[in-house]
């Protein structure tokens, strides 16, 4: 088991240099840098391009890739992000301003998912082809089917129109205020909750048809087991493996942020960092939030990994 | 994995000439949520081919006299702050969704198809080398990718399907390859070789054509999927670009700053998004109910 973990920790060094590797590149490749996008938002486009330079040589432009490169990695080995280059500010500590938002709003939608997800799913799978299972499929595409940004859009409009109230639009700490903070982020929840909802509901009903035909289950049927306990015990132990990994996978996406469900909710998260790093062509913010996003989705695929042979014994790991 | 046998054995068996006419017949009486898709497709199809007939007005026409107009008897479903019918921009939106869609899903899917069944084929160096660079790509979220590649292409719709179509990409390969790698196994590949045949032919004539349920089921998912990415990328305005109709451009901007006094502006456009993965979705989960036996309905 240790061996395994060793080994499973150490495959991810290579993945996390490709993604490092990868964005690097991807962002060099994009037309336009810092300076010019700064340039371009004063106006004055006709600046001499000695200014440029010099601009460029401040935060390390002007380098061979190869060299800005291995002085990013440098950092990342010392754990140090380094400061934007749009505002000069550390990039930890821009992003930690943002992160909380997302650690509040990740295990929120998560938690309204996968508890609608789990049952209905279950459900749906147990009365196959018949109304429910119907109406649980429908109501799960349907979930797929429809943009979070526009569902949130939908909320604040219903809310406006029918209560004549607006969710508070400025982000308070749950620890400042519990329910001012609850009354903002559970939409945003919702809104991204019922998409991940949908996904989790079709895996675990499609995991739960494949397992209710087993053997094993007509034998407990047979044996005059109550549905309610082969239901629980024996079937839900045996198909929830792929649901727990599409959970934590979306949970991963989400701890990097909503890029678009930000906008209409007005959140100032680290979808929207993302965004404003394209646009403003900051480098060192964009590596470092694509390295956090990565970092998440290992990680949690990881222990999700470790949790396989935790909840499924016959995993046996080599 | 007995699977594979199985599926191949379903999909020649589907593919035995029945008459299209019962096939269809026979779907819709055995899928009734797979059929209602598809009619959302078609449905979709037409509005899109006969987008220049049918809309009732010019999808760039301003008529300055009518912005914001309510939904009403001139204007079914309103006008936008340029005074241009709703209703027919999103007429005209279907194209650019179903371009899209198709293109991004199309693109995807073919290089997907073609890097999993070749991972698969020739095995050993090539194919872990292919599934680490597919693990980098699988540890960034899709719109990410998606909106770094429209940053260094630009915006518009042909760039756009690119930038869909590169995060499907590895997902397909990743499916596929899975199948794949039993259909390497069977004796017809061994024979093939035995026969001589090139790698090329091998991969495309023997292979390929053996995993086409897989293949058939990730487009149809991918089209959804590509509709609802494009509509979030013009959302934030770094997708289709204005003038172009595009349901996504639609709830951007003015629809956002008026939702309160013309909520048709914000309402409708989404509806059409909505409606259309949904189609797609229904669809493509009977199909692969119908493709994959090992989910089949009994």
């Amino acid at each position: 088991m240790a061996r395994y973990i060793l080994k499973r920790l150490l495959a991810m060094i290579p993945t996390m240099l490709g993604v490092a590797v990868l964005i690097f590149l991807l962002l060099r490749v994009i037309p336009g840098d810092v300076v010019e996008a700064r340039y371009l938002t004063q106006g004055s486009q006709f600046q001499s391009q000695e200014l440029m330079d010099i601009e460029r040589a401040k935060i390390g432009l002007d380098k061979p890739l190869w060299k800005q490169f291995t002085t990013w990695m440098g950092g990342l080995a010392r754990f140090d992000f380094g400061v934007s280059m749009w505002t000069d500010a550390p990039i930890t500590q821009e992003i930690k301003l943002r992160f909380a938002l997302s650690l509040q709003l990740a295990p929120m939608a998560s938690t309204i998912a996968t508890l609608l997800a789990i049952p209905l799913g279950i459900l749906a799978a147990f009365k196959q082809d018949t109304w429910v299972d119907y109406a649980v499929r429908v109501f799960s595409i349907a979930g797929l089917a429809t943009p979070s940004f526009w569902l949130g859009s939908l909320m604040i409009l219903a809310m406006l129109i029918v209560f004549k109230w607006v969710p508070p639009m400025v982000f308070t700490p749950l620890w400042v205020n519990p329910w001012e903070n609850l009354a903002q982020l559970i939409w945003p929840a919702l809104a991204v909750g019922y998409r991940y909802c949908a996904v989790g509901t079709r895996m675990m009903r499609s995991t739960m048809l494949e397992v209710l035909r087993e053997d094993y289950i007509r034998t407990a049927r047979a044996k005059g087991l109550w549905m309610k306990l082969i239901l629980t015990r024996h079937a839900l132990k045996n198909a929830i493996l792929p649901v727990l990994t599409v959970i934590s996978t979306e949970f991963a996406f989400l701890l990097g942020g909503l890029v678009v469900t930000e906008q209409v909710f007005n959140l100032n998260g680290l979808g929207m960092l993302f965004v404003e790093g394209i646009s403003h062509r900051d480098y060192t913010m964009i590596q470092a939030l694509v390295m956090l996003v990565a970092t998440a989705f290992l990680v949690v695929n990881f222990v999700v990994d470790i949790a396989y042979g935790w909840i499924d014994p016959r995993i046996r790991y080599r | 994995m007995s699977a594979a046998p199985h599926a191949i054995e379903e999909l020649t068996r589907t593919q035995e000439p029945a008459g299209w006419r019962s096939t269809v017949g026979q779907f819709v009486r055995q899928r009734p949520l797979g059929a209602i898709g598809g009619a959302i497709i078609v449905l979709t199809a037409l509005l899109a081919a006969t987008a220049g007939w049918i809309a009732p007005y010019d999808p760039l026409a301003n008529d300055y006299a009518a912005m914001l107009s309510a939904p009403g008897p001139g204007h079914w479903l309103g006008t936008d702050a340029f005074g241009r019918d709703v209703l027919t921009r999103i007429i005209y939106g279907s194209r650019t969704a179903l371009t899209v869609g198709l293109g991004a899903s199309f693109i995807g899917t073919t290089f997907g198809s073609l890097i999993g069944v070749g991972s698969a084929y020739f095995g050993g160096r090539v194919d872990l080398v292919t599934q680490r660079v597919m693990d980098v790509f699988f540890a960034f979220p899709v719109i990410i990718l998606a909106l770094a590649v429209v940053a260094i292409l630009g915006t518009g719709a042909g760039n756009v399907i690119l930038a869909i179509a590169t995060p499907m990409v590895p997902r397909c390969a990743r499916v596929v390859r899975s199948s794949a790698l039993a259909v390497r196994e069977m004796p017809y590949v061994d024979a093939a070789r035995a026969a001589g045949f090139g790698h090329r032919r091998i991969i495309l004539r023997h292979m390929l054509p053996n995993v086409m349920a897989p293949i058939l089921i990730m487009a149809t998912a991918f089209l959804g999927e590509a509709i609802l990415l494009e509509a979030s990328l013009s959302f934030l305005g770094l997708g289709v670009q204005e003038p172009t109709a595009a349901w996504g451009l639609m709830l951007r901007g003015a629809a956002v700053e008026f939702a309160e006094s013309a909520p048709w502006m914000a309402i409708f456009p989404g509806l059409a998004i909505s409606l259309a993965v949904f189609g797609f979705n229904l669809f493509g989960d009977s199909l692969r109910d119908a493709l994959d036996p090992r989910l089949r309905t009994q």
